[in-house]
């Protein structure tokens, strides 16, 4: 029986003493997948053969004294929005049936460049549209925790798998909440950086304004790691921040005193939060509290509109860049009988995408439709105004929030299809970081009924290192995030 | 009256490039409409005079200078298309009725 | 009565630029021509999934120099925006365009629609920048083929008021509009390469009437004389429709260059919906003022602000200062010539009649020429040194100015050196003289053809190096003696 894979820090010690290599790691990972992953349905296209051979150079490399970073020969998974060279990228999505890019995004470059192994892509809700990775042409990914339940999503997969230790590491994307959510509701660790810290070069748009890759890992610390790797300005993204790469890992040290911790008083105004999640997340924070940090009342009182905003602006911008998927250059393409290059659009994009995408599609390019416009789109762009405001005046007072990541723990595969605003209302918590750009990571802070609770600490943009520094702090006083799911 | 007609999401499907069945067109505009009904709650709040946002980022667009590098090769290129003849991507005929200036 | 005698004819102009690039405007793939179909593109001119545009300096820099040479405000915070539509040779399925807050707005261009009428004002509502599309092939084929090599190259949209009055005033405006981003490097302008296309918006009204009739927009003009034509048919196609008592109906219409005529494309029942929306993987573009004079401090001269001072530095009359600036290498070349040799007027007579002759005879243009503006100069100053004649400089032209070299060492490898030395052209003359007595005779008794054929001995025996002047006068002096 294959063990479930280690943290990222214990792997690390082990390719360091030489109880371990890397080779070793990518057995494990395909092994642990060969078992549970049958169940869970969280990897795509393992690359087997590839990442042996690369693992086998990284301990070429290790042997040599040439490693490239602490993540050399470290087995990682990636969301299959986020493009390699030479792999398929599809998205989830039947319209990109096929396809294969022939560039790789800078966020893979660079864990490529630090000699981490890429072994397979993730589930994820098609176009990364979705809070359950129900929504994907391979069908749904499951939660290690319970199988009848969803992992979230729309990084279904790549939390999924972190959880069921077949890696210790994923990349995720979120422009809603896609990576915090199913963090949450695999008991894991899930970060979504400042929007700009992680280039979106070679991440499949969803909303441009809104998405962010980040990591899906098993700590704190060990999502801090790659964070550094993956950050840094980049010229091939007009969104990425100019800034050097992060050195956050360097930042842990436990030390929360003084820290103020804001606590948003228009969450239990919140219909449908399970008073659990409340309580665990108050207890969380009293935990914090006896380490020297003191807790806030603050006030966001725009944050009711947020679920509104964003589905109002993510929606238009991805009416947008759902466009190229046209049938013409790559992917699926249906036959037109003739009758011109409409139907062949027509028929190609109807049949290629599902029914969560054409939803979206449609509610995106209403939104922006002459005569709705000022009363959609650009309102929404308002609301963002004020909610940026809210914020900025929220951490006047406090260095961090503290909420819920969502407002109850995940709920059962086919629970929500039927009716896709029930499936956003649980991305109510997660949408304001996307919208304000601020850095926000859920980590493990209680159980209800066997199934984990996430934590939502939320911080100034720019500070992420502040955000990794207090979700390490709680993980240095707390077991929940070494807790493995039943498998 | 309804935020969202039956022929309004019709229309918007045409915009989208999208076709929808009878029964797709019923279930749509029926999840349209009560998403645009939650969004209602915006019309509450008063935005006159708010600036509105496309960027968090309160940067300007970098610039890059004017130098060309290599792209892709023409077979790369095509590698991917459905319909190809080697040098160009093939599409079904553009009717006039189709023709963009 | 015609149409523009009942009618006030009211056009607008819209105009697709190609900027002097050598990358695309978001992404660093080749701006070529010619070459081989989807050779010159990468992810984003594919809009391959994850695909992201990044902004070329230089075309921002040459779009602020086309705002600055048409009198534009420059906007320090401008807007890159999508314009949605699908069609297979726009791969994104938006074009990257600017709507709400373009690069430049309000300026204007002084037109002159014909030699002799006054100047005409004609402003400019905006000039933004975007990219183009691919090319679409449909002839001959069951289906059609995309070629994305053009996909992306950067473009301006010059805007202009609706202040044109007629097709001939449009194409005189057209005209300047591309001598100017000539000038500037904004653009090389060659209509034949696509690099400057043209929609015209076309409506009449009853003269006297201030609102604007029903417009049509005639789409994709791409030379001056498709341009003049489709307006005057579409001008007389509205006259017609209001002359029966009916009303234009608003469409977009493309020009049939082999037929000669208009055609409608599109009705306004399916009219376009863009839905325009500020480009989400783009910021804003900011310009500081100081970026802004920076850009102004390397505009060249504009021609009209460079005839001006050609009329009155140098006393050139205005339409030879006109068609020596009419491109700005042929000024170039003109002023560095002029300035060497010191005498303007003379460099430009030569210039106006012999240079531009040559030119026009190889069908070139002043890129062409070879001979340093330097030593063109120099060749006028052996002139009038007398050490060549005009006839000689006329031999010579031809070579050098295709072939360059210094004007001194030709004259003497052709042996074309005028016959200067008084001493010796003296002697010749005598000699010629005394081998015709019997002409010195005839010229006594008053046949003044005899001077002629002395003339044409002393001229041959010189092999044309003599100035005919100077002959003639040492001539008669003798004679009459």
């Amino acid at each position: 029986m294959a063990a479930p894979i280690a943290s990222l820090i214990e792997l690390c010690a082990d390719l360091e003493s030489g109880r371990s290599s890397a080779v070793a790691l990518v057995e494990n990972v395909f092994a642990r997948a060969d078992e549970v992953d049958g169940a869970l349905q969280t990897l795509l296209h393992p690359r087997r053969a590839a990442a042996l051979e690369e693992a086998a150079v990284s301990d070429a490399r290790r042997a040599a004294g040439r490693l490239r970073s602490p993540l050399d020969g470290i087995p990682i998974a990636i969301k299959d929005n986020i493009v390699q060279a030479g792999e398929p990228a599809s998205c989830a999505s039947r319209i990109l049936e096929g396809y294969r890019s022939p560039f790789s995004a800078t966020a893979v470059e660079r864990l490529r460049g630090a000699g981490a192994v890429i072994v397979a892509r993730t589930n994820m809700d098609e176009f990364a549209m979705g809070s359950s990775t129900e929504n994907s042409v391979r069908g749904p990914s499951r939660n290690p925790w319970s199988l009848e339940r969803t992992p979230g999503g729309s990084s279904g997969g790549s939390a999924a798998a972190v959880s069921a230790g077949i890696v210790p590491l994923a990349l995720g994307s979120d422009t809603g909440g896609s990576i915090r959510q199913p963090a949450s509701f695999c008991g894991v660790v899930g970060m979504k950086p400042t929007y700009g810290r992680v280039s979106r070069r070679g991440l499949v748009a969803f909303a441009s304004s809104l998405d962010q890759i980040g990591p899906i890992a098993r700590s704190a610390r060990d999502c801090a790691l790659l964070l550094d790797v993956l950050s840094g300005a980049d010229p091939g993204d007009s969104t990425a921040l100019p800034e050097a790469a992060l050195e956050s890992h360097r930042a842990l040290d436990g030390d929360v005193s003084g820290l103020r911790i804001g606590l948003p008083k228009e969450i239990r105004e919140t219909p449908g939060v399970s008073p659990e999640v409340l309580t665990k997340v108050e207890e969380a924070v009293a935990e914090l509290e006896r380490a020297g940090a003191r807790s806030l009342e603050v006030s966001l009182p725009h944050t009711r509109f947020a679920l509104a905003t964003y589905y109002l602006i993510s929606t238009a911008e991805a009416s947008g860049n759902l466009a190229r998927f046209d049938g013409v250059r790559y992917g699926f393409r249906a036959s037109s009988d003739g009758g011109g290059v409409t139907p062949m659009y027509e028929r190609t994009r109807s049949a290629g995408f599902g029914d969560e995408v054409k939803r979206r599609i449609l509610l995106g390019t209403f939104a922006l439709s002459a005569g709705y416009y000022d009363a959609y789109y650009r309102k929404a762009q308002q609301l963002r105004t004020l909610l940026l405001r809210d914020f900025e005046a929220a951490f006047q007072h406090c260095d961090v929030l503290a909420l819920p990541t969502t407002p109850q723990p995940a709920f059962r595969i086919g629970e929500k299809t039927g009716e896709p605003l029930s499936m956003y209302l649980t991305d109510v918590f997660t949408v304001p970081a996307n919208l304000t750009g601020a850095p926000g990571v859920s980590l493990p802070c209680g159980f209800q009924d066997g199934l984990p609770l996430g934590l939502q600490l939320m911080g100034r943009p720019l500070e992420d290192a502040t955000v990794l520094r207090v979700a390490d702090a709680f993980q240095r006083r707390s077991e929940y995030h070494l807790q493995r799911p039943p498998l | 009256m309804p935020r969202i007609t039956r022929e309004q999401v019709l229309y918007t499907a045409r915009l989208a490039r999208l076709r929808l069945t009878d029964d797709e067109a019923r279930a749509m505009t029926r999840h349209l409409e009560a998403i645009l009904d939650y969004a209602a709650q915006l019309e509450t709040v008063d935005t006159e005079g708010v600036e509105p946002m496309s960027h968090v980022m309160a940067l300007e667009t970098p610039l890059r200078s004017d130098a060309p590098q290599a792209g892709l090769s023409a077979d790369d290129a095509l590698a991917n298309a459905p319909g190809s003849d080697g040098t160009h991507f093939l599409v079904p005929k553009i009717l006039d009725s189709e023709t963009q200036a | 009565m015609n149409a523009s005698e009942r009618y006030e004819v009211v056009i607008g102009l819209e105009v697709h630029v190609q900027l002097r690039t050598q990358s695309k405007l978001f992404s660093t793939a080749k701006v070529g021509f010619g070459d081989a179909p989807n050779h010159n593109v990468n992810e984003l001119c594919l809009a391959l999934p994850g695909a992201l545009p990044v902004l070329n300096a230089h075309a921002v820099e040459l779009a602020v120099r086309a705002g600055l040479a048409t009198h534009c405000r420059i906007n320090t915070h401008s807007v890159f925006a999508r314009k949605n539509y699908f069609y297979p040779d726009l791969p994104k399925g938006y074009q990257i365009s600017q709507y709400e807050q373009p690069l430049c707005s309000a300026g204007w261009l002084d037109v002159i629609a014909a030699e002799g009428e006054a100047a005409q004002r004609i402003g400019i509502t905006r000039i933004h920048m975007e990219e183009d599309a691919g090319k679409s092939l449909h002839e001959g084929r069951a289906g059609s083929a995309v070629d994305l090599n053009r996909s992306g190259v950067p473009l301006i949209e010059v805007v202009f008021e609706p202040d044109l009055r007629s097709a001939r005033q449009a194409v005189a405006c057209l005209r300047t509009l591309r001598e100017i981003l000539r000038y500037m490097g904004v653009s090389d302008g060659d209509m034949e390469k696509g690099q400057f296309r043209c929609d015209a918006n076309v409506s009449l009204r009853r003269h006297g009437e201030s609102a604007l009739g029903t417009r049509r927009e005639i789409k994709n003009l791409n030379s001056f004389r498709f341009a003049a034509a489709a307006i005057e048919q579409e001008v007389a196609a509205q006259a017609e429709i209001l002359d029966a008592g009916g009303a234009v109906v608003q469409a977009t219409l493309g020009y049939d260059v082999d037929k000669g005529r208009c055609f409608v494309m599109r009705s306004k029942e399916n009219a376009d919906d863009y839905r325009y929306f500020p480009d989400p993987d783009l910021l804003p573009l900011k310009l500081t003022q100081q970026r802004i004079e920076a850009i102004r401090a390397t505009l060249p001269e504009l021609p009209e602000q460079r005839r001006a001072r050609f009329e009155q530095d140098l006393g050139l009359r205005a339409d030879d200062a006109r068609v020596l600036t009419a491109s700005r290498t042929l000024a170039d070349w003109f002023e560095v010539a002029a300035l060497a040799h010191g005498a303007p007027q003379t460099v430009a007579k030569w210039v106006l009649r012999d240079v531009l002759g040559a030119l026009r005879e190889r069908d070139r243009d002043a890129s062409a020429l070879a001979l340093q503006p330097e030593h063109f100069a120099k060749l006028l100053a052996l002139q009038d040194a007398g050490r060549i004649t005009a006839k000689g400089v006329r031999q010579l032209l031809p070579e050098l100015l295709f072939e360059g070299g210094d004007p001194e060492t030709l004259l003497r490898a052709r042996g074309l050196e005028a016959v200067s030395d008084s001493a010796e052209l003296e002697a010749l003359v005598t000699r010629v003289l005394d081998e015709n007595t019997a002409v010195q005779k005839s010229y006594a008794a008053g046949d003044t053809r005899a001077l002629n054929f002395l003339m044409g001995k002393v001229m041959r025996e010189t092999r044309g190096r003599a100035d005919p002047q100077r002959v003639r006068a040492l001539l008669l002096g003798k004679l009459e003696r």
